[in-house]
């Protein structure tokens, strides 16, 4: 086994007790709680009146281009960190290709801006 | 058996099972959630190959950012899937003759797949013991690589232009906040004194 | 000279599209008024025009850069200017149009610049990761201007098809990638060949097939054509003029650098799905068109066909057989642009039609149109000694120097029954009763449609630059 994976004990076993725990919690109610099941329980409201239409509705485009230009900067930070770490090595070439990367983006982003694509209306 | 090899299939297991999920479960919604467990057990295998920052990205982008978008289109296409599946038996002869040549055919490569002798040497940047993953990748992408970086950044910039000329419109009749216009207001403009003659009325 | 100087030395034309893209993206947002196109598609044609003159300044010997991602070879040269003459005829074709369908946005340009610098990637890709870049800048540019017009429903259905088709189509090229990746434990072509080294393993045409299919899609060549139809329909007309030129320019040409670069020990392997492939378009180009009534769907089938008769070259895999699908991806270029100029061209009142029985009795209503137009139709017929029968001549030529003579023969007798379609048209212009005339077409669009009839109809009087070319430019990819 290559040594940087012992690295990852401590997740493994935090993983494992959060996995524990959720089970346990999600078990245990069968096993201990009291059970007094009745059909109104379950009914929308137990006073009021009953929900008119279906609660899933379409959801405005909006939303997705949002989630769209995060992820793209999203991806753009995550070529940052190997630079980050290689900075001393990469050299004056490899600063001027991250500069060069991120002018292409940030183009992208005054564009985006001046289009008003971060304004919600 | 290694612990290496227990985690090898214990995250392949589950991987393989919620990728039958995401196409198998009735509520959309749950499609993604099972594609999340999906992309987090193929950051644990990517893990065990030793691309520690191509794990970690998994998750970020992958499951920080891509489920979010899922569901966004999950959201926003309002499908009814129990009409999509409507056709479902109908095709199902064609497709499961379709699919089952197909599972033969990779069957097949998986059996007679061998690698060139050249292969079996080294990769193109052969892992070094005292560089990190991360390391690593960033010694040779920005200086080695550069072509391929500047196209990717070209590439994120036609995402987002094709984004907002697809799905951006602006709504004609909504009043805007312009904080210049607020800032440029002077007290000439924005007051008018006027001089009402007492008992005449405004 | 520093090794990246002279590395962007060999890579100027890409370097000027992406700075005017970026440059031109600046100016039309700060600039444009309402986000209209202002003067952005006539900068775009400038900058374009001047990535094809620098694609003669430096020509050599080839030359690999950027770490063996990218060839400048006298092949790549040529079918960029394909690619670039494409685009630029694209944008000519689009000002009145987009203007008249209010879609004239300034963004429009700008992807025409970046499909065609993906293009140009593609054409000089050396490994697989170039090669998928420059697929995927291409394609994601291609996918948003087929969907340019979002109002209509037809474009919006276009661009959905083309992106989920063109989606699944990049995950096979990928799969296929990766096989030959852990096959050769190298992305470089050069590389693969020689771990192939003239011995088939099954990954390896596995690897092949799935790359095969993925660009098959971008060609759009039977049994990958499906989408070709419905989207040549939907989408604006210039683009699909773009989809009918440049993009399967960029297609073709990388195609063949990756079946002669990568797989020259395995001949035998990739000529079958070749055959097959060339077989099958032919036959459907030249059977599904006749039933057409619109004319863009028609140039649809006609395409696949075309593309069929071009791969008929390519699967002689010889120097020859490349000489020929040069030759006659030239002619078909020059062919279908004036063809689009002439759809363009069909405008009633405000509205542009695009029906086969709009044209009828054309003859009379404009006269030079029906001339021009019938020529074009008689040359994608392969009707000598209109240019189509020169490249027609050329791959059946370059396919029974390989001894492949049943391909030849059904080549023939496929673009006998191709005929009737092209034919029909004429027909349809010259016999039938007149259908309301057309408005007067803008100037860059009869220009267009006149230059490429000149083309298509002097072409017999004067090869020789074109084959000397073309000879060149296959006697480099070898």
């Amino acid at each position: 086994m290559p040594s940087y994976l012992e690295e990852y004990l401590p997740l493994v076993i935090f993983m494992g007790v959060a996995g524990f725990l959720a089970a346990a919690l999600l078990i245990a109610p069968f096993v201990l709680a009291f059970k007094a099941p009745d059909t109104e329980k379950l009914s929308a409201y137990e006073c009021g009146f009953n929900a008119f239409d279906d609660a899933r509705m379409k959801f405005d485009v909006r939303f997705y281009l949002v989630s769209l230009l995060f992820i793209i900067f999203d991806l753009e930070v995550a070529f940052l960190f190997p630079w980050a770490v290689a900075f001393k090595d990469v050299g004056l070439f490899g600063f001027w290709s991250m500069i060069l990367f991120l002018g292409v983006l940030t183009i992208g982003f005054i564009y985006e801006w001046r289009k008003g694509a971060l304004e919600w209306d | 058996m290694n612990v290496a090899a227990v985690f090898f299939y214990l995250f392949s297991a589950i991987m393989l099972a919620s990728a039958f999920m995401v196409i198998a479960a009735k509520n959309p919604v749950h499609s993604v959630l099972f594609l999340i467990l999906a992309f987090v057990n193929a950051s644990g295998l990517f893990l065990l190959m030793g691309a520690e920052f191509l794990a970690m990205i998994l998750v970020v982008v992958y499951v920080g950012a891509v489920a979010v978008l899922f569901l966004f289109v999950v959201m926003m296409l309002d499908v009814d899937f129990a009409e999509l599946k409507q056709g479902f038996l109908q095709y199902l002869p064609l497709g499961s003759v379709i699919g089952i040549v197909v599972a033969i055919e990779l069957l097949l490569v998986m059996v007679g797949f061998t690698q060139s002798d050249a292969a079996l040497g080294a990769g193109a940047s052969p892992i070094q013991a005292n560089v990190s993953n991360t390391e690593a990748l960033g010694l040779v992408l920005y200086t080695k690589y550069v072509y391929l970086f500047q196209a990717s950044g070209l590439v994120l910039l036609t995402a987002m232009i094709g984004a907002i000329v697809l799905t951006l419109r602006h709504k004609p009749d909504v009043k805007r906040q312009v904080i210049a216009d607020q800032n440029a207001r002077t007290r000439a403009d924005a007051i008018e004194i006027k001089k009402a003659p007492s008992r005449a009325g405004v | 000279m520093t090794p990246i100087s002279f590395a962007l030395a060999h890579s100027l034309p890409e370097v000027v599209l992406a700075v005017g893209a970026l440059a031109l993206l600046m100016l039309g947002v700060f600039r444009a008024r309402d986000g209209r196109d202002w003067i952005i598609s006539e900068c775009a044609i400038a900058v374009l025009g001047l990535a094809f003159l620098l694609l003669f300044v430096g020509a050599g010997p080839k030359v690999v850069v950027f770490d063996g991602a990218f060839i400048d070879d006298a092949y790549g040269r040529y079918m960029k200017g394909l690619a670039l003459i494409g685009s630029i005829v694209t944008l000519l074709l689009s000002l009145d149009y987009m203007r008249r369908e209010k879609i004239d946005l300034f963004e429009f340009p700008v992807l025409v610049i970046l499909a065609t610098l993906g293009m140009l990637m593609l054409i000089s890709a050396q490994t697989l990761i170039s090669l998928y870049l420059g697929l995927e800048l291409m394609s994601l540019a291609l996918y948003v201007i087929a969907a340019f017009h979002r109002d209509n429903v037809r474009a919006s259905e276009a661009g959905l098809k083309y992106f989920a088709l063109g989606a699944l189509s990049s995950g096979m090229l990928l799969y296929g990638a990766s096989l030959l990746y852990g096959f050769a434990g190298t992305v470089s072509l050069q590389g693969i060949a020689a771990a192939i080294n003239g011995k088939a393993n099954i990954g390896v045409i596995f690897g092949l097939v799935f790359m095969l299919a993925g660009l098959s899609f971008k060609m759009s060549v039977v049994p990958f054509h499906m989408w070709t139809p419905d989207v040549y329909e939907g989408a604006p007309t210039p683009v699909t003029a773009f989809f009918a030129s440049a993009a399967k320019m960029a297609a073709v040409a990388i195609t063949m650098r990756l079946v002669v670069t990568a797989f020259p020990g395995v001949t035998d392997q990739w000529r079958q799905i070749l055959i097959f492939v060339s077989i099958l378009s032919m036959a459907l180009g030249a059977f599904a068109a006749i039933g057409q009534t619109n004319i863009k769907r028609l140039m649809a089938y006609s395409s696949i066909g075309h593309m069929g008769f071009a791969l008929v070259g390519l699967a002689a895999g010889t120097e020859q057989g490349v000489q020929g699908v040069l030759v006659y991806l030239s002619i078909y270029l020059t062919m279908t642009l004036g063809t689009f100029a002439a759809i363009l061209s069909m405008r009633v009142g405000d509205v542009y039609v695009e029906k086969i029985s709009d044209l009828a009795g054309l003859s009379r209503t404009n006269g030079t149109m029906a001339l021009f137009l019938s020529a074009m139709m008689l040359s994608l017929a392969g009707i000598p000694p209109l240019a189509g029968f020169f490249a027609k001549w050329y791959v059946f030529n370059a396919a029974i120097q390989a001894h492949l003579y049943p391909l030849a023969v059904i080549g023939v007798l496929m673009s006998v029954v191709a005929c009737f379609y092209y034919l029909r048209i004429v027909k349809v212009i010259y016999f039938d009763e007149p259908a309301p005339g057309f408005e007067r077409a803008s100037p860059a669009v009869t220009a267009v449609l006149i230059v490429a009839s000149l083309l298509v109809v002097f072409f017999s009087f004067w090869p020789g630059p074109l084959d000397v070319a073309a000879a060149a430019a296959a006697k480099s990819l070898f």
